[in-house]
């Protein structure tokens, strides 16, 4: 089981590593560009409880940055799946269901983290403050992993590219400007911000900065994230053991 | 080697009144496949025999039947069945972010092939099919000969005992057809069971022991390619009508002579060997595919 889940990793690891530098440099973009536009821009004249808009905007676009990245790090499968066909390798082969699934997402947390990783440097050269800590490290990994389990059922199941891309359009586009990332859900309309709150970004975000500006970890949104990760780990093999009905 | 029963696959369709319902594609099929045998299945198109192949090699759940390899079911033993068969699939199917031996090493690790054994085995059949020399480019730049060619190299990595071949020859040259033939031939000798699908019925009899017939979903005739033209009648006798080629078969060469003579024929007529194609026609109509 670990020996497949390796070589799962290893495929994508392989690719990573050919593509490294154009990764770190894309990965950049949108970062700094929030950094500029609401840290410098918007931020200077924000005001929010117990410090400068900047150190409440970093754990919100970290949040909203690895949910993004982990779960386009999976959208390759939908073409495997779909287009190249290679998934059925995976298939024929002598491998334990769940050790694709753990392997991608693996791999999808892997790209998470590095993309984390330097919005993290950005932030610090832009002058945040905030507070780097193994459970902050843990909420992180958490994170990366529900969403990358949320790509792989969306691979899993949706037909077309069009599809594809729409799940970004309507899930992920309105989670990374409402869970929390930019303003404090506070300042949503009650009804819409019980629903804002049911959503996994939402607890990162809150756990985050918590986190991040030295304070402890809720354990109710702990416990919600693993929720979601065990969750999205059940329906995600359920879903890749499907395939061949 | 391979035992199936009553092999069935239906898959959901929409009606022609728009109503939900279900395609037959595979219906009660019931065969077995001898060790080191080239068992071969023919059929039109949309007969069933990629269905089928899928289902023999684990990629689709038949709904009715049992597939058996050496006694052993498929749906309690599919891990260590897996081991025993190799795929090649109709269609190309390597992970196009990989180079050439990248995926021959992808392969090589799914089945649990340590690092030496891997790097000596794909060495030995990049060598084999004569792609060495692309070893480290990305799949995308193969041509199409290379990549089936490649297809081939990547199904045999762990020794399987069973290698299944969805149309193998489709598009090819015919000196990397040969090629193909010879090394089916091979395997066959060092007893692995070849089962393969063809549109090419010479294909067919100039290699399989034994071949299956299947229309619209249903065995029709399975036998070897001897038997199946004897039963036909091993002379043919061919001539043009105005609604087309007029066919006729016969046990014994005399009667076809003697038929063939008392023909007008007035654009010539036509004796020779019967051929399994004949039979194939004979089998599954001579309108379909039209």
């Amino acid at each position: 089981m670990l020996y497949d889940v390796w070589t799962v990793f290893w495929r994508d690891w392989v690719v990573l590593k050919r593509r490294l530098t154009k990764f770190i440099l894309a990965r950049m973009v949108a970062p700094m560009l929030y950094l500029v536009a609401f840290g410098w821009g918007l931020g200077r004249s924000i005001q929010v409880s117990g410090g400068s808009y900047l150190d409440f905007l970093v754990p919100g676009i970290l949040a909203l940055n690895s949910m993004n990245i982990s779960f386009n790090s999976i959208t390759p499968v939908h073409a495997e799946r779909i287009y190249h066909k290679s998934l059925e390798e995976y298939l024929i082969a002598p491998i334990v269901p769940d050790a694709f699934v753990l392997g991608k997402v693996l791999a999808a947390v892997l790209r998470g983290l590095i993309s984390s990783a330097i919005i993290v440097l950005l932030a610090f050269l832009f002058g945040a403050n905030l507070q780097l800590s193994p459970s902050l490290l843990l909420v992180l990994v958490l994170n990366c992993i529900i969403f990358a389990e949320i790509g792989f059922l969306a691979a899993m199941k949706i037909s077309t590219y069009e599809e594809m891309s729409q799940v970004n359009t309507y899930i992920l586009l309105p989670m990374s400007f409402l869970c929390g990332t930019f303003f404090s859900t506070q300042a949503l309309p009650d009804l819409l911000r019980y629903f804002i709150e049911l959503l996994p970004l939402t607890h990162t975000s809150f756990l985050l900065r918590s986190l991040a500006g030295g304070n402890g970890a809720d354990m109710v949104s702990l416990a919600v994230l693993g929720v979601y990760a065990i969750g999205g780990f059940y329906l995600g093999s359920r879903a890749f053991r499907n395939l061949v009905r | 080697m391979i035992a199936i029963e009553n092999l069935t696959k239906k898959f959901p369709h929409r009606t022609q009144s728009g109503t939900q319902g279900e395609k037959t594609a595979v219906d009660g099929i019931s065969f077995r496949v001898g060790r080191g045998e080239v068992f071969g299945l023919l059929g039109p198109n949309g007969a069933g025999k990629t269905t089928t192949i899928r289902m023999l090699t684990l990629q689709l759940a038949p709904t009715a039947g049992r597939i058996a390899y050496e006694g052993q079911d498929v749906r309690e033993k599919a891990q260590a069945i897996k081991k025993l068969i190799g795929v090649v699939p109709q269609h190309v199917n390597f992970d196009q972010d990989l180079t050439v031996r990248e995926n021959l090493e992808l392969h090589a690790r799914l089945h649990h092939m340590g690092a030496k054994e891997r790097k000596e085995r794909i060495d030995e059949l990049l060598a084999y099919v004569e792609l060495e020399d692309v070893a480290n480019d990305g799949v995308r730049r193969l041509s199409g000969g290379m990549k089936r060619r490649l297809l081939l190299a990547r199904a045999l990595i762990h020794r399987p005992k069973i290698l299944f071949m969805d149309e193998p020859t489709v598009a090819l040259d015919p000196q990397v057809r040969r090629k193909i033939w010879d090394l089916i031939r091979q395997l066959s000798r060092e007893q692995v069971t070849v089962f393969l699908t063809t549109h090419y019925i010479e294909e067919a009899e100039a290699l399989c022991q034994r071949v299956a017939i299947l229309d619209k979903g249903k065995l029709t005739a399975l036998d070897t390619p001897e038997n199946l033209k004897e039963r036909l009648g091993k002379f043919t006798v061919e001539w043009d009508e105005e609604q087309g080629r007029a066919y006729k078969f016969f046990a014994q060469k005399k009667d076809a002579a003697t038929f063939a003579a008392e023909q007008e024929a007035v654009g010539g007529i036509l004796i020779r060997p019967t051929n399994l194609e004949d039979v194939f026609i004979e089998i599954t109509g001579r309108k379909e595919g039209l």
